[in-house]
């Protein structure tokens, strides 16, 4: 199977780029053809901000899956699923300012910036900045042992993110909590313990 | 804010007619100054003639009636579904003839009314009112209706009366968002006596002069503009005087965010988000929250000595 993605490698990249690009190719017909409701900002900035989070989720659950399943080869598509998150959270926050709230940002400080939602976001932002400008070969090669922990960072953004969703939702919290859950799932696979139950499980399981 | 009576209300084809007059004026005026016009716009022409689909009229402040098409078609009414554009959709079956409100509790006159009784019992008026999410969008809507004071004046209220409880329908089969636990079904609302006597406060049963359509609340439901949407409960079943103050759906489902007032208020803001700014369905960009979504003069008689931070 490991060997089958290396070798597909080229064509499964091509399918990821359009499987990426495509919530904004739908937003832009939706757009285009006057689809959205009749609150098209708010439409908008969810359908930026969900893609984030699921990049965000998807870029945490390469590791484990190469680590469970022996998958190696998916470590190559790690980089452009940071960086469509990294996209669709920066659309998320420009249509947030710009288009919401017109770039009026003594409104902004004044009363948004303050609730805990907005700042969740907005940290969340800021921590997948620095990993997105390094994200290049030369950024890592010149950060060489530090591009690891710098990148370290995304743990942090995940757990922002999720908690944004969280808070920013009216009253049904069971998608955000589903994010949640799987995203404790992603972390909670970085812990070696966890990792060696998981481990022990497909033993035991190989072997019958 | 002037009433209007009934009297002076336009019969629905005379505005329909002089709104096709003004439609294609405007159209003529339109075409003779712009040159150009992208495919877009003519599409919208035609259907403008369409009395759907434009605004025919402004509230007190000047201000454009939100579209027939958007009123009716982004609802906030999670017994059909959590989706405001899928409600339209879901909510087309709805049965809302035969339909029976009962209006009792400590009443002297308690009664079982027939909606189409309550048509014809009390004047309709048009009232146009602005609507207030507490999510932070709003539209102006026409409505017509009755001043729910007239029903209460015809049940008679005891001594002990002191708020007023409204339910919905509770329908799982009808209403599928019923059989979503994560609510407290059926629907409930509450106001405070004298809130529900304010002249502002009526029972809707119409919006542009039509019937009103299941997405909005028919038959019957209730509009008390100076407090955020979800107070204005809908398709009413069952209204009851009480003694004690009714607890909402809203206000059982999180306490610290719904209080039983939920009067609109950029002062006092949800506890997760601003509550400062508001978006105008149909506009771009926002526009400041009014006091009491600017029916201050009228109401805040209601609140004097009253902490409206603790009482939200």
């Amino acid at each position: 199977m490991d060997s089958i993605i290396g070798f597909m490698s080229k064509y499964i990249r091509i399918i990821l780029h359009i499987c990426a690009l495509l919530p904004l190719v739908m937003l832009f017909y939706d757009l285009g053809y006057d689809n959205l409701s009749v609150n098209p900002i708010q439409d908008i900035t969810i359908r930026t901000g969900k893609p984030a989070l699921i990049f965000l989720v998807l870029v945490l659950s390469i590791t484990p899956i190469r680590k469970w399943f022996g998958l190696h080869s998916l470590l190559q598509f790690r980089r452009s699923l940071g960086l469509y998150a990294f996209m669709y959270a920066s659309l998320h926050l420009l249509v947030f300012v710009g288009l919401d709230y017109g770039f009026d940002i003594e409104l902004l400080r004044s009363s948004v910036f303050k609730k805990p939602y907005v700042i969740l976001g907005l940290l969340a932002y800021f921590t997948l900045v620095p990993l997105a400008v390094t994200s290049t070969h030369g950024w890592i090669r010149r950060l060489g042992k530090y591009w690891k922990m710098l990148h370290r960072l995304v743990y942090l953004t995940g757990v922002l993110a999720v908690a944004h969703y969280i808070w920013a939702v009216k009253s049904d919290i069971r998608q955000p909590l589903m994010f949640a859950a799987v995203m404790c799932i992603m972390l909670l696979a970085r812990v070696r313990f966890f990792n060696r139950a998981i481990y022990l499980l497909r033993e035991r399981f190989l072997t019958k | 804010m002037s009433i209007i009576r009934s009297s002076e209300i336009t019969p629905e084809h005379i505005y329909v007619s002089r709104r096709k007059f003004m439609s294609r004026a405007s159209k003529m005026a339109l075409g003779a100054s712009v040159i150009t016009a992208c495919a877009k716009q003519s599409d919208s022409t035609d259907v403008s003639l369409d009395v759907d689909n434009t605004s025919i009229g402004v509230d007190e402040l000047g201000e454009s009636w939100t579209s027939y098409t958007s009123i009716t078609n982004y609802n906030n009414f999670y017994e059909f579904s959590v989706n405001k554009e899928r409600v339209a959709v879901m909510a087309q079956d709805l049965k809302i003839s035969p339909w029976e409100i009962d209006v009792g509790g400590l009443v002297k006159n308690p009664g079982r009314y027939q909606v189409e009784n309550l048509l014809t019992k009390f004047d309709q008026e048009e009232r146009v009112y602005r609507l207030r999410c507490v999510e932070g969008w709003s539209m102006i809507v026409p409505w017509m209706g009755f001043p729910l004071r007239r029903l209460l004046d015809e049940v008679e209220p005891t001594m002990n009366a002191r708020y007023v409880r409204f339910e919905t329908l509770y329908d799982p089969v009808q209403f599928p968002g019923q059989n979503d636990r994560w609510y407290s079904w059926p629907y409930v609302e509450g106001l405070r006596l004298d809130e529900a006597a304010h002249d502002l406060t009526i029972l809707a049963t119409g919006i542009y002069g039509r019937t009103l359509l299941p997405q909005n609340g028919a038959p019957l439901r209730l509009v008390v503009p100076w407090k955020y949407g979800f107070k204005s409960i809908k398709s009413i079943v069952r209204i009851d005087l009480v003694d004690q103050q009714p607890v909402s759906l809203w206000m059982k489902a999180a306490p610290n965010e719904y209080g039983f007032y939920a009067n609109v208020n950029p002062n006092v803001h949800h506890p997760r988000w601003s509550q400062d700014t508001e978006r105008r369905i149909g506009e771009m960009g926002r526009r400041d929250t009014m006091l009491f979504n600017g029916y201050a003069e009228q109401v805040d008689s209601l609140y004097s000595n009253m902490d409206l931070q603790y009482n939200f």
